[in-house]
């Protein structure tokens, strides 16, 4: 499962991912992160039973958690199901069905963002609250 | 005036052989009348053929339909917008801001798919306004003229749309191509092509084409499809007007020239698109209906995803020689993974297989309902013919044209301070660094220099402050690519080495400006 981090920086440089690793124990694959100097946003994986562990320590520890569900929207009425997507993404986050009709399994999206700017047809977006 | 005798005396195409059809095409249109006829997609005929035989095929389908969906660059209509009052003769013409051709009478001009906006740039060109106008929108016209006694409007602003214009014809120089090459990038940096992104050092493969079901793959002896056979086109019924521009049927590459009545078209089978990095283009369904006359119809539109090949081609390489690192067929491509080089390479096509089914789908439908007439082509097309390329009279400038071929250059071990002196000395801004053996190690800058001034914590000799990755060129390079390597970097010179990465000269954005003085502007 995948959460989406979002953490200030003004009070101090607290590790707060490593911090909450060695208080629960759950190893995070941290998938990306954008850290500047008032706030960073991580992007997490971990293990789906231990999701609420990982989500109640980063909230003690002042950041802001939200569950990626959606990470990539297709627009159904844009697609036409050429499948430029397919290769370019390194997570195969699409794949074709039996009728070649796009498939998209969001819940391996990582957020790099090349397939919204690799459609042809300008049928994928990411996930707004990001 | 030319007699139509004339025409077909002087005609270096043979004519197609209506009398030794085996089943002639009125019979064909008898049966669909009567609805006893059997259409199918092309993608059913190899297992009709593998289960009947060729003879058994030949009594059993009498028209296969064929259907293609995916980025056709060179398309485009024409338009008649009507007489205003007072009139006005239009020479430049712009449908939203996109620049139609305006060169051909008064209100007549012609769009094309590719052409960009000249206020939105790549987000917008011929291709959205040709499918807005489609999809029942308005569009802005916008003209301008020098005046004329009969037409003496000098400008022009106002709202198309496909009702209110008298024609609106589209008509495409090349499409459909029989088979395209897949693309590969063996570089070291994410292209973008109008083969879509590729990704570095073989990341992907894409490819186009719908294989088994490319109208020109189902006729490869272009037997059934020429001039006055109808297509489908957009949604609409249209026609083949013949040979496509670049029509190679000798290498596997036959192309055709299509036209059909925009007004008919539909939004399904007509999509604009933009290839990230490169530009507009127009994604367009294409069918063609082959009529099963004889045994050679049926062989031809047995052919299968496995029997069509094509090279897989490296646009990493910017020259118009790409070399070729595999053959693949359709076969391969689609099954999504394809091996290079020992490893294994995820394939994704640019159009879509999809479309391309419910176009043939849409073509066999409609040929069921006695709506498409079906006919043999009025004259066979090129079978001979190859795409040559641009003959060049003035060449491409090359980088040893241009380059500056004093050099001026340090040792790792100078110090700093004399790399300074010989800046100042050669009134330069890009200091080569070379080992004993005269090869380059390296780039100073005047910038680095200043730098070391700064903060000379990092020691005082060149190999300390210099970078290590220099971007070259050679003295073969055409400018144009030395150019692009400058822009894509966002630097000011290039070292120009040989093979052996000895020092040979320097390209400055300086010497760019040789190019303008005259020497290649004729």
């Amino acid at each position: 499962m995948k959460l989406l981090v979002t953490f200030s920086r003004r009070e101090g440089r607290r590790p707060i991912i490593a911090q909450v690793v060695k208080d629960t124990g759950v190893l995070i694959n941290v998938v990306r992160a954008v850290i500047d100097s008032h706030e960073g946003e991580a992007l997490i994986d971990i293990p789906d039973d231990q999701c609420e562990i990982v989500r109640k320590r980063m909230a003690d520890l002042g950041a802001t958690v939200r569950i990626l569900e959606h990470a990539i929207i297709l627009d159904e009425e844009e697609c036409v199901d050429c499948g430029a997507c397919i290769s370019i993404c390194s997570q195969e986050v699409f794949s074709f069905d039996a009728a070649w009709k796009i498939v998209v399994n969001s819940v391996r999206c990582v957020l790099c963002g090349h397939c919204v700017t690799a459609c042809p047809h300008g049928a994928l977006t990411q996930s707004e609250e990001t | 005036m030319i007699l139509p005798t004339v025409i077909s005396e002087r005609y270096k195409y043979p004519l197609i052989d209506i009398e030794n059809m085996d089943k002639p095409i009125d019979v064909i249109h008898e049966r669909i009348r009567d609805g006893n006829a059997r259409v199918v997609t092309a993608d059913q005929m190899p297992a009709i053929v593998a289960d009947l035989g060729e003879e058994g095929a030949l009594a059993e389908v009498d028209v296969v339909t064929t259907g293609t969906f995916g980025a056709m660059c060179s398309s485009g209509a024409f338009f008649n917008f009507g007489h205003s009052d007072p009139p006005i003769r239009m020479e430049r013409i712009w449908l939203n801001d996109v620049e139609a051709y305006g060169g051909i009478a008064a209100v007549d001009a012609y769009l094309g798919a590719t052409e960009q906006s000249t206020t939105r740039g790549i987000t917008y060109g011929g291709a959205h306004v040709l499918e807005d106008l489609v999809g029942g929108k308005s569009v802005d016209l916008r003209a301008i003229s020098k005046g004329t006694d009969c037409y003496p409007r000098r400008t022009l602003t106002t709202e198309v749309s496909l009702e209110t214009i008298n024609e609106a014809v589209m008509c495409n120089p090349r499409n459909a191509y029989q088979r395209y090459n897949a693309a590969v990038n063996t570089g070291d940096r994410v292209i973008h092509t109008y083969m879509g992104t590729l990704l570095p050092n073989c990341g992907n493969v894409t490819y186009s084409g719908a294989g088994v079901l490319n109208p020109l793959s189902n006729d490869p002896e272009l037997l059934a499809i020429g001039p006055g056979v109808p297509c489908l086109l957009g949604g609409a019924v249209g026609m083949v007007v013949g040979e496509g521009t670049q029509h190679s049927p000798s290498r596997g590459f036959s192309t055709l020239m299509l036209t059909g009545n925009l007004k008919e078209m539909s939004q399904e089978y007509l999509r604009a698109a933009i290839m990230h990095g490169y530009g507009t283009t127009l994604y367009l369904g294409v069918g063609v209906p082959i009529p099963v006359t004889n045994l050679a119809a049926v062989r031809s539109t047995a052919v299968r995803d496995e029997d069509i090949t094509v090279d897989v081609v490296d646009y990493g390489i910017p020259s118009r020689g790409r070399p070729t690192l595999r053959t693949a067929t359709y076969a391969d491509l689609r099954s999504g993974v394809l091996t290079l080089k020992g490893e294994e390479v995820r394939t994704s096509s640019l159009s879509s297989f999809r479309r391309a089914h419910q176009v043939a789908d849409r073509l066999r439908d409609l040929v069921l309902q006695g709506e498409v007439p079906l006919r043999a082509p009025a004259r066979r097309l090129a079978l001979t013919r190859g795409a040559k390329p641009l003959q060049e009279t003035t060449h491409a400038p090359r980088v040893r044209e241009i380059m500056d071929r004093k050099i001026v250059a340090v040792r790792e071990d100078d110090e700093i301070k004399s790399a300074a002196a010989q800046l100042l000395k050669g009134e330069i801004n890009h200091l080569p660094v070379l080992d004993p053996e005269g090869k380059l190690v390296g780039i100073v800058t005047t910038y680095d220099i200043s730098k070391a001034v700064v903060n000379p914590a990092k020691g005082p000799l060149v190999r300390h402050i210099m970078k290590q990755r220099v971007i070259t060129t050679t003295a073969d390079e055409p400018v144009d690519i030395a150019v692009r390597k400058l822009e894509r970097y966002n630097i000011s010179a290039l070292p120009v080495i040989d093979n052996d990465r000895h020092i040979i000269g320097m390209l400055t954005a300086m010497d760019l400006g040789k190019l303008f003085g005259g020497r290649w502007l004729k």
